[in-house]
């Protein structure tokens, strides 16, 4: 993995770091560099809410504020910012707003690579509107100056019509940082890690290839 | 929040009745729906801190239940709600939730506007 100067993380809910991006902001800060996570909502409107419930919708964006924080602990990262929009709404924010909203971040911390997701790949309307915003924001820098974007794809037809991931992470290395992070997002991940227990037992291949490779798509303007 | 007591929730939509009352309702099945099963078709509706009055309001049915609220000019319902709590700001929380847990729709009542 490249050294890199500074990294920014973008995504629109608490947990969207969380399987695919988590190990590699470990690897970036055992590295010593510097890493900013902006989270843009408290992913307030959730549908997992405990099984039994433990939450109300009322009462998720309290807890999920709360799992965020002890994610981020669990990686060491120590620049979270949330941003307080409101979960599935990002998309019907003022674009020029948002894109505005993230120029100042890039402009503050001047990084060398930004992690986000995949626009049109992405699935969720509150990614897509979130990675547009950040392909419009890093867009506008003069192309020397840009920073690397690595985003994240995950939509059924990703591979089919943007090709393989360019970029591999192996992330064993820092994979008990990166599981304690998965569980602290305790209401949305409780019931996917308990059907992990008996596979990790296993050491199931297909598993732990899921936690330890980290795939990402260089976006090319 | 706990299974639907239906006569406590009759008790407590009774006591908003005539009150200018902040509602939120929402139906969903997730942002995944259709990434899951491409042939399902997926639809939800949201609106959050609507200021109304309503002259009565009911719960009926046998679990999941339904909620509707007669307006003076309209009116407001959901169905598929089992679970509730009124919580310590006095606020009706009411939701719907499948067989994993998951929400699929909330009917919510309070005399403030939601955060």
């Amino acid at each position: 993995m490249e050294k890199e100067r500074q990294v920014l993380v973008i995504f629109p809910h608490p947990d969207d770091e969380a399987f695919g991006v988590s190990g590699t902001i470990a690897l970036h800060i055992e590295n010593n560099t510097p890493v900013t996570y902006i989270c843009m909502t408290l992913g307030e409107m959730g549908r997992n809410l405990g099984n039994p419930p433990f939450a109300t919708r009322e009462s998720l964006p309290k807890i999920r504020k709360k799992e965020l924080q002890d994610a981020a602990d669990a990686l060491g990262l120590t620049d979270l910012r949330m941003w307080g929009l409101r979960d599935k709404t990002v998309e019907f924010e003022d674009d020029d707003k948002l894109t505005e909203k993230i120029s100042e971040a890039i402009q503050e911390l001047n990084p060398s690579l930004i992690i986000s997701f995949y626009p049109g790949y992405s699935v969720h309307p509150d990614h897509e509107a979130c990675a547009r915003a950040v392909v419009r924001a890093v867009g506008q820098i003069e192309e020397t100056k840009r920073p690397k974007l690595n985003l994240v794809a995950f939509a059924n037809n990703s591979i089919a019509e943007i090709g393989e991931p360019d970029i591999l992470h192996d992330i064993t290395a820092v994979e008990d940082k990166k599981i304690a992070s998965i569980k602290a997002h305790r209401s949305q991940t409780e019931s996917m890690v308990a059907t992990w227990a008996e596979k990790m037992k296993n050491q199931d291949p297909t598993l732990l290839n899921a936690i330890r490779r980290e795939r990402f798509w260089t976006y090319k303007f | 929040m706990k299974p639907i007591e239906p006569t406590d929730v009759q008790r407590v939509i009774d006591g908003f009745a005539n009150k200018d009352i902040y509602l939120h309702l929402e139906t969903t099945n997730g942002a995944y729906a259709t990434h899951n099963n491409e042939d399902f078709f997926s639809a939800g509706a949201y609106i959050r801190n609507a200021l109304v009055r309503y002259q009565h309001g009911k719960i009926i049915g046998d679990n999941p239940y339904r909620i509707g609220l007669k307006l003076d000019i309209g009116w407001i319902y959901a169905e598929g709600l089992n679970h509730y709590e009124v919580d310590e700001q006095g606020r009706l929380l009411t939701a719907g939730l499948d067989s994993t847990g998951k929400l699929a729709v909330a009917l919510q009542i309070s005399t403030k506007p939601f955060e």
